[in-house]
């Protein structure tokens, strides 16, 4: 039961993100990007990460998707919803990818990983706080400054110059 | 499910349409939304090895970093992209090859 709904979701997180990259209607691509994360976040429930499957959600679903679709709306002269563009060099783009994927389905699965067995946590909430405030204190800090910094610049860059 | 082959192949794939949308896209925001799913397919690495590995919560951590990253570059590029299309009225990256006005 639990494999058919890993696969379902695979299924759809890869269907949708490959409308994303095919379509050409643009809003019809954030809409499927919309999929493609929620999908990503039913894999992170599959690897016991509920913690990043919440983040996941708020982040990329409640933020960068609105961001994008903002972005969509604010650069085009708006006469309908079908905002369309062409994509250019599909072919070689295409052959590049494919065997790019080849090469590195093949070069993952080949490799001997240093698999070892673990039992399920409860949560892994409080184990997250405690690395994040113990031994990954300074990485923290600084992507908090990071985080101001693209705040600030954002800011400034949008603004216009008066 | 239960082996890493199958998450590594979720991942590689997103990782090659993501690159496939990088490379054919001219839209910028379309380019920008290729990148995401690129950042997504090395977060679904991170967090399948650190299942994978006995479960110590340190790939958890990278993943978070990533995601906070990915918001970032979102604002950054998107007001980078606003003021192109204010100069320059397109945000086709192929068109959009002046320096200066």
């Amino acid at each position: 039961m639990a494999e058919i709904v890993f696969w379902t979701i695979a299924a759809l997180t890869i269907m949708s993100a490959a409308f994303v990259v095919l379509n050409s209607q643009l809003i019809y691509s954030a809409v499927a990007l919309l999929f493609t994360l929620f999908g990503v976040a039913g894999i992170y429930v599959f690897l016991w990460a509920d913690f990043i499957a919440g983040i996941q959600i708020l982040v990329y679903v409640g933020g960068i998707l609105v961001l994008v679709i903002f972005g969509i709306m604010l650069t085009n002269k708006i006469k309908s919803v079908r905002i369309s563009h062409k994509s250019m060099q599909q072919g070689v783009g295409g052959v590049v990818s494919f065997w790019f994927f080849i090469f590195l389905f093949i070069a993952l699965t080949k490799a001997p990983w240093a698999i070892s067995d673990a039992v399920e946590p409860i949560g892994t909430v409080r184990g997250i706080g405690v690395l994040l405030l113990t031994d990954y204190l300074l990485p923290f800090e600084i992507i908090s400054l990071l985080l101001l910094g693209a705040l600030i610049g954002a800011a400034v860059l949008s603004r216009g110059e008066s | 499910m239960n082996n890493i082959d199958s998450y590594l192949f979720i991942s590689s794939m997103l990782f090659c349409l993501g690159l496939f949308g990088v490379i054919t896209r001219r839209n910028a925001i379309a380019v920008l939304m290729g990148v995401e799913l690129i950042l997504n397919a090395a977060n679904i690495n991170f967090v399948a090895f650190s299942k994978f590995n006995g479960m110590n919560l340190d790939g958890h951590i990278f993943g978070l970093l990533v995601i906070v990253l990915a918001a970032a570059e979102a604002a950054v590029a998107l007001a980078i992209i606003i003021n192109i299309y204010n100069n320059m009225n397109t945000i086709n990256v192929d068109e959009a090859a002046e320096l200066k006005r």
